[in-house]
C-alpha cells in the first residue's frame, strides 16, 4: 500500500537532490534556476500528498498558486538572464561582481 | 499491487531524472531531464487522484515554462566547459549537504512522527467524484481573492518580462502613437474643387 510517508520521502529526496544541484552547478545560472524549479516541485509533492491523504483540498489550491508564482518567477528570471547575457556575454556567476558583492 | 509497482517505477525514473538535471554536462540535456521529471511527477500525482494539478503540471510546466527554458538555453551562446570548472571540487560538499537534508527530513518523518498517522492509505473517493470540479468549487469560493491576486501576479510577470527585454535599436521604423492619435482631419484630407468636364 502506498502511504503518505512514501510520498514525503520521495519529496524529501527530490529536495535534497535539488540542494545538491545548487552546490554542484554554482556557476551556471540556468541550472541554478532549474534546481529552484526542482525544489518547488518537491514542495508541491508534499502539498499534494498531504492534501490527498488528509482529505482536504486546500493543499491542492496552494499548489495551484505555487505553480502560478513559479511560472512568473521563471519568466522574469529568464528575462533577467537574457538581459544579463546581452550586457556581459556570459552567465557565469563568478563574473557577476559589478556590485562588489 | 499495481499501484505499488507504478509508484516505485515512476519514482525511480523521477529520482534518476532529477540526478540527470544536476549532473548533465549540457544545459539542454538538463532541461530535457527536467521535462522528464515533470512528466513523472504528473503520473505520481495521478496515482493519488490529483488529476487537475497533474494535467496543469504537464500543460503549464512542460508546455510553457520548460519550452521557455529551452528557448533561452538554446539562444544563449554559453561556454559550457568554463561553467563546469569546479564541478568535481564542490561535488563532495554538495553530497554532504544533500545527505544532511535527507537525514533531517527523514528524522522528522520517522522519529518525530509529525503527530499524525503517516502509514495509512488514501480513503476511497465517492463514485462520480471529480477532482477538477472539487478544486474549482474551493478555488472560486474560498480562494477567489487569492485567485485574482494570482492573475495580477501573472500580469506583472508579463509586463516585467517585456519591459526587461525590450530594447530600442537605432534606425528602427516604429509607429509614433501620440502623433497618430493627435492627427486631425485637416492634416490629411484636402478637398479639391474640380470643374466637371465640358463636352465640346
Amino acid at each position: 500500500m502506498i502511504t503518505l510517508s512514501h510520498y514525503l520521502m520521495l519529496a524529501g529526496l527530490l529536495f535534497a537532490i535539488a540542494v545538491a544541484g545548487i552546490f554542484l552547478n554554482r556557476k551556471n545560472v540556468i541550472v541554478l534556476l532549474m534546481c529552484i524549479e526542482l525544489m518547488l516541485l518537491a514542495v508541491n509533492f508534499n502539498f499534494v500528498a498531504f492534501s490527498r491523504f488528509m482529505g482536504n483540498l486546500d493543499g491542492q489550491i496552494f499548489v495551484f498558486f505555487i505553480l502560478t508564482v513559479a511560472a512568473a518567477e521563471a519568466a522574469i528570471g529568464l528575462a533577467i538572464l537574457v538581459v544579463l547575457f546581452r550586457q556581459r556575454r556570459s552567465i557565469n556567476v563568478e563574473e557577476l561582481d559589478a556590485m562588489k558583492g | 499491487m499495481l499501484t505499488e509497482i507504478l509508484f516505485y517505477a515512476f519514482a525511480a525514473v523521477l529520482v534518476g531524472a532529477a540526478l540527470g538535471v544536476i549532473t548533465s554536462r549540457n544545459p539542454v540535456h538538463s532541461v530535457l531531464f527536467l521535462v522528464l521529471c515533470f512528466f513523472n511527477s504528473a503520473v505520481l500525482w495521478l496515482l493519488i487522484e490529483a488529476e487537475f494539478l497533474a494535467i496543469v503540471l504537464v500543460l503549464v510546466y512542460v508546455g510553457a515554462v520548460m519550452v521557455l527554458f529551452l528557448f533561452v538555453v538554446m539562444m544563449l551562446d554559453i561556454n559550457i566547459e568554463k561553467l563546469r570548472e569546479g564541478f568535481t571540487r564542490y561535488a563532495p560538499l554538495g553530497a554532504v549537504i544533500a545527505l544532511i537534508v535527507v537525514i533531517e527530513l527523514y528524522y522528522v518523518l520517522w522519529v518525530k512522527r509529525l503527530g499524525l498517522d503517516v502509514s495509512g492509505g488514501t480513503a476511497p473517493l465517492p463514485s462520480g467524484y471529480s477532482n477538477t470540479e472539487a478544486v474549482g468549487k474551493v478555488l472560486y469560493t474560498d480562494y477567489v481573492y487569492p485567485f485574482q491576486l494570482a492573475a495580477v501576479v501573472l500580469l506583472i510577470a508579463i509586463v516585467a518580462a517585456i519591459a526587461l527585454t525590450l530594447r530600442s535599436r537605432p534606425g528602427l521604423r516604429t509607429q509614433n502613437v501620440s502623433r497618430q492619435v493627435a492627427v486631425r482631419r485637416a492634416d490629411r484630407v484636402r478637398l479639391v474643387k474640380i470643374d466637371p468636364e465640358q463636352e465640346s
